[in-house]
């Protein structure tokens, strides 16, 4: 006889059944076969990755409004911010391009972060979820393939090695709070355990 | 066929049971809609094997423009020239960055190739016998779904040059056609891995094994 289907689990990946319970600290809950990781619970994430979603809106702001690299060369020099970036293709059809790129590296990132501010805030002072969290908890993770400040930054430092033989590069401030968002933004990720969130949004919906 | 044993698992399908792949909650197998996260529940996405097909078609076709038309237009003080990635990738081999050559080579050339072989081979294997094992299968679609999207790299390369390079007559980067039908590919090829449903990799353990007249199975 199978138990209450709220206590059960299934793999997403290969849909092997098992009983959810939660792990003992430190430990992570893996399906036998497929070996996804099912359950990864970690001490006070709630507190932490709300932190780092406030980190995260903070660097985004800043990122857009400081200067972000700047090029001289005999005589001539130019600055580029991060809207600049975003926006470099201007001519005709490319301009649904610079709509991508500013969704990938700037919108994303950010609506992630406010998303998961909406759904976990709640959760961590032990009051009942606000209307439209499980909603937002699903699209913030419909969204996840779709961040792509670390792919950014990464572009980041081919496109300067390519430019650094050519002209003189200066950063600015902007292009460090990148690099800080970046690493914000995976270790949010690694802290945030779905099974987890989904479960206390269960638990406090029904209080 | 005797090895599969250990990985014959007791499915959410097989229990009647039919789990969202959003929230990983378990639903009887009637339901249509998960009513903790409100996504549509599915037993087996019948329809995923078209989309993932679609996707894959339109990123290829989008992959071909991608690697005739320009990337980049540069232009100094005595020439003009349109660089394909390919020619870009030339390019730099002769400035001796050999090292960065290589990471354009592999993000637009090495990865994009071997996302559509990946994605085409894990199609067709749900429907017949296959020399790699379920388990080898998953691990090339968590590559596949991990890897996609830094195929973007060039992309952002491209802006991050035309936004910067902007020196009057001195020397300027433009991005050119080339760059839209990349990132489209990228899109589409990252649509297509994401339409795949991974549980039918595993689908055809419980299967033979059922046609083999019921082995023990584990609870």
């Amino acid at each position: 006889m199978l138990p209450d289907p709220a206590e059960l689990i299934a793999c997403p990946t290969c849909d092997a059944l098992y009983r959810a319970r939660q792990p003992a600290a430190g430990e992570r809950a893996v399906c036998e076969r497929c070996h996804t990781v099912l359950i990864a619970p970690r001490a006070r994430a709630g507190m932490s990755i709300i932190m780092l979603s406030l980190a995260t809106l903070i660097l985004v702001a800043g990122a857009i409004n400081f200067p972000f690299l700047r090029i001289s060369r005999a005589g001539f020099g130019n600055d580029a911010s991060i809207l600049d970036t975003a926006l470099a293709f201007t001519e005709g059809p490319l301009q649904l391009l610079s709509l991508a790129v500013l969704a990938l590296i700037v919108l994303i990132p950010a609506t992630r972060a406010l998303l998961t501010l909406y759904v976990l805030t709640p959760v961590v002072m032990d009051r009942s979820p606000w209307r439209g969290a499980a909603q937002a908890f699903r699209l913030s993770e419909a969204l996840r393939p779709w961040s792509m400040a670390e792919i950014f930054s990464i572009g980041c430092a081919v496109a300067l090695v390519k430019v650094a033989d050519l002209a003189n590069l200066t950063f600015g401030p902007a292009f460090w709070m990148f690099c800080v968002l970046t690493v914000v933004v995976v270790v949010q990720d690694q802290w945030m355990d779905r099974w987890s969130v989904w479960a206390s949004l269960d638990r406090e919906a029904a209080t | 066929m005797r090895d599969l044993g250990k990985d014959i698992a007791l499915t959410a399908r097989d229990a009647g049971l039919v789990a969202c792949t959003r929230c990983q909650r378990v639903w009887p197998m009637a339901e249509d809609r998960c009513d903790r996260c409100g996504a549509r529940l599915a037993s087996r996405d019948t329809g995923s094997l078209s989309r993932v097909w679609a996707w894959w078609c339109v990123g290829v076709m989008a992959y071909i423009p991608a690697n005739l038309w320009p990337m980049l237009v540069t232009r100094t003080l005595m020439s003009e020239s349109e660089d394909t990635i390919v020619g870009g990738v030339i390019e730099l081999m002769h400035h001796d960055a050999v090292g960065i050559a290589i990471v354009i080579l592999v993000a637009s050339v090495g990865i994009p190739v071997a996302k559509f072989i990946a994605i085409a081979y894990l199609a067709l294997s749900v429907r017949r016998v296959t020399l790699l094992s379920a388990h080898r299968r998953q691990q090339l679609y968590e590559i596949v779904e991990y890897i996609g999207r830094w195929s973007m790299i060039d992309v952002f390369v491209v802006a991050i040059l035309s936004a910067l390079v902007q020196l009057n007559v001195v020397a300027s980067v433009n991005p050119g056609p080339a760059s839209l039908a990349f990132a489209l590919s990228v899109i589409f090829t990252m649509l297509s891995a994401q339409a795949f449903d991974p549980r039918m990799i595993w689908d055809r353990i419980e299967e033979s094994a059922r046609s083999e007249g019921g082995e023990a199975r584990p609870a």
